[in-house]
């Protein structure tokens, strides 16, 4: 174990344009110091090789799939993420259009998985040696050949003709006596998300789950194309309102990387408050719901009333209950006065204690632990080929969190834990929830204790071309927007990867092998959201 | 084994007044702009910073449409003191074009409780969010006899969500095809209103009524938890309806 680490500690991506061009000669590699980039220019010939090199040898992890149509070529954009000394590596193939064939690695890279098949359904393209392709985003009725994020695609247009499938038949593969498929959504019985999952079971245990996403597809990425960044501001919020700061924010990020621009240090501090207050709100919410799928009903009431307060304290100091309209690139749109101040800081102490109280509660209702405690287990394993991330991920021992790896805006500055368990189960993740949730109080008290001066509420900046990245711990993980404009400002190539996207890969191997009454609970622990991931 | 229900019973009552009298507790609703009576060269300002194309210019100000703001504030902030006013308030709901033409034997058919089958049909989490809250403790809906039920064939009133995306078309139908005559349908939010900032699209549609019939709508990006309420009850005409466009006063007023 010892060794294995420090042979990671030498090899980090500020010295592996060295180790690159040492190793493969085709290969041009380039680190950009600044912005701890380093870009690997391949061609289509050693692409596999080297994800695979960056993956199982060095330990990198895998963050996003990034396709581009320029007028005569595809770019492709691996990114990779140095998980010990932070930085990134961007895997860049570029390919005419003509050629739309393209090695896969997700069979030995699985995180890569789900962005392939997005990729193929898309853009048309088609990647080799890749198990299963085909009506993933898109479903099963839609016409063969049209690919909705190819340039000469146009966004406004209707719909394209075609005859919805009005049963759903999944191809079963159990074999059993007394087996059936058992399923579940879109349309719930309760306030749920839309989604549909078909559980193959012989009467108790969930023997196969098929998850069916992308009901709620609703193309944000296209629809941004050739938009100005502050009209994208609006989908970059609304896509998935239960974590909207935190992926305005990552938009803002990527446009203040193009610019050069940072944000007032007043407005970078209040951000953090900002993203914090979302991730207190969103594990109160998550927890409630974890309450309400045990039928631990005052519990639910408890958690519920929690989760109102913080809405309506949200309300009260930035006039939104979910926080839309708050940011602008190179800021805020608004600053927070003394008494708005003081307010949060006696709410957010008054809810610490709750939280901690309520957390004590709940430890001591073993009813409620038995429904969570060694079910839907994640291992560390998965976990790595998944590429999970945020708190389902910690509850298995990752430690990764962008915050503390990047350090980026406020966080430079501010001291937090990052709570890590290792059991991996429902119970795990629930006290990870609580931990973080009290972190956040804490970074919100820090903020607002040692707030810089009034000043301006932004900082001026004219979007320009080119592209960056921007990536923000999000409250249910990492979420990475990529963001390409032209000369004008205007937007061409919009990309959203979601800690959603990211789990609910790994969601079916949680439930598997458990019974199914645990379904609804499992579901409750991860806490994901399908607008999130569908986009 | 803890004692929840000592717990349940300390906690005391925290539910709103709404609707047997008004509540103005900060926090509940985050407003909304409303018709302003401005000079010209501000009205059109202000026109052209909305990014939704929900205020329009008219000869005494700028009018809002309801049905087009999500509440961005650009209206509010960029301009400084010639900004819209903004009115609090949460009693959103409003009649859809197709009720108004609509016959009115709802009351009498289901004079006593209601019970509401929800759809998401692409909703971003915000609104499904407001809507979950309607069971929790501070607006308990069941006193007022509303009763989310599992199952379409027991609804009397279908509440989407979401400007009704391409997979979710058939669902949503289906949903609204299984529910037993008489039926109210209400859009909640301005994606099920007018497609929002989604739809019309190449896989979204402009709102809930290009797919089913629509009774009314709750505008608002999310509404509040109140607004909800208040467009349920519209919906049994247990309350009046707002107006879904903002005019600008005449300057006389």
């Amino acid at each position: 174990m010892a060794a294995t680490l420090q042979s990671q500690n030498t090899d980090t991506w500020r010295s592996l344009d060295r180790a690159c061009a040492a190793r493969w000669p085709g290969v041009t590699a380039s680190t950009d110091h600044g912005l701890q980039i380093v870009h690997i220019a391949t061609p289509h010939d050693t692409l596999r090789p080297l994800c695979l090199w960056l993956f199982k040898e060095l330990d990198y992890r895998f963050s996003t799939l990034v396709v581009e149509e320029h007028p005569a070529y595809w770019q492709l954009t691996y990114v990779f993420m140095d998980p010990v000394d932070h930085g990134w590596v961007y895997i860049e193939m570029t390919q005419p259009l003509t050629q739309k064939s393209v090695i896969s690695i997700g069979d030995v890279i699985h995180a890569a998985d789900w962005h392939e098949r997005e990729a193929e359904d898309l853009f048309g393209l088609h990647f080799e040696g890749h198990p299963k392709l085909g009506e993933f985003v898109l479903h099963e009725d839609w016409p063969e050949g049209v690919n909705p994020m190819r340039k000469q695609f146009d966004a406004r247009q209707p719909l394209p003709e075609h005859n919805p499938v009005a049963v759903w038949q999944p191809p079963t593969i159990v074999q059993a006596p007394g087996a059936f498929a058992m399923p579940i959504g879109p349309v719930y019985s309760d306030f749920a998300e839309a989604a549909h999952f078909v559980i193959e079971t012989t009467g108790e245990n969930m023997l196969r789950v098929l998850p069916r996403f992308f009901y709620k597809y609703r193309g944000v990425e296209k629809l941004a194309e050739k938009k100005t960044v502050d009209e994208a501001l609006l989908l970059a919020e609304r896509f998935s309102g239960s974590s909207a700061f935190a992926h305005g924010w990552a938009f803002c990020r990527a446009v203040e990387t193009l610019c050069a621009a940072e944000p007032p240090p007043r407005m970078s501090a209040l951000r953090a408050a900002f993203a914090e207050l979302e991730r207190l709100r969103h594990h109160v919410a998550t927890i409630t719901s974890l309450c309400a799928a045990t039928g631990l009903s005052v519990a639910q009431a408890q958690g519920a009333i929690l989760e109102e307060e913080l809405l309506r304290l949200t309300a009260e100091i930035c006039g939104h209950r979910y926080l839309f309209g708050l940011l602008t690139p190179g800021g805020l749109m608004q600053d927070l006065d003394n008494g708005h101040i003081k307010r949060l800081q006696e709410r957010v102490q008054d809810i610490r204690v709750r939280l901690e109280i309520f957390q004590t509660d709940l430890r001591y209702s073993s009813s409620f632990l038995d429904r969570i405690e060694d079910v839907g287990i994640i291992t560390s394993d998965v976990v790595k080929a998944f590429g999970l991330v945020g708190p389902v991920a910690r509850a298995s021992g990752e430690q990764s969190d962008i915050r503390k790896l990047f350090r980026y805006g406020a966080y430079a500055s501010l001291e937090f834990e990052v709570p890590v368990e290792i059991e991996g189960d429902g119970y795990a993740r629930l006290r990870v929830l609580f931990r973080e949730a009290v972190q956040s109080v804490s970074i919100i008290e820090q903020v607002l204790n040692d707030l810089p001066p009034t000043g301006p509420l932004s900082t001026p900046l004219t979007p320009r071309g080119g592209a960056a990245l921007g990536c923000v711990e999000a409250p249910l993980g990492a979420a990475y927007h990529w963001l390409r404009l032209d000369d004008d400002g205007h937007i061409q190539r919009y990309r959203i990867g979601t800690p959603s996207y990211r789990n609910w890969h790994a969601f079916r191997v949680a439930v598997e092998g458990f019974s199914f009454q645990d379904f609804p609970i499992i579901l409750s622990t991860f806490g994901l959201s399908q607008a999130e991931s569908d986009r | 084994m803890h004692n929840w229900v000592y717990k349940g019973l300390a906690t005391g009552i925290r539910t709103t007044t709404y609707p047997a009298r008004p509540d103005e507790r900060p926090g509940i609703s985050p407003g909304r702009p409303r018709g302003t009576s401005l000079v010209q060269p501000a009205a059109e300002a202000l026109a052209r910073i909305c990014p939704t194309q929900a205020i329009t210019q008219q000869p005494t100000g700028a009018a809002v449409d309801h049905r087009r703001c999500v509440h961005c504030s650009r209206c509010r902030r960029d301009l400084g003191a010639l900004s819209m006013d903004w009115e609090s308030g949460f009693e959103w709901g409003a009649l859809a074009e197709q009720t108004l033409t609509a016959g009115r034997r709802f009351k009498k058919i289901f004079g006593h409780s209601l019970h509401i089958r929800f759809v998401d049909a692409g909703a971003c989490g915000a609104c499904m969010s407001e809507a979950r809250q309607l069971n929790n403790p501070y607006y308990n809906i069941h006193r007022l006899g509303f009763f989310i039920t599992p199952t379409p064939r027991d609804a009397d009133i279908l509440l989407v969500a979401g400007p009704v995306t391409d997979a979710m078309r058939v669902p949503l139908l289906k949903t609204y095809e299984a529910m037993p005559k008489p039926k109210r349908v209400v859009a909640m939010g301005v994606c099920a209103v007018s497609g929002g900032i989604f739809g019309p699209s190449f896989i979204s549609a402009g709102g809930v009524s290009d797919v089913i019939p629509v009774d009314v709508v709750i505008p608002g990006c999310p509404p509040p938890p109140l607004a909800i309420l208040h467009g349920l009850l519209l919906a049994v005409e247990r309350a009046k309806p707002a107006p879904l466009f903002s005019a600008a006063p005449s300057t006389s007023a």
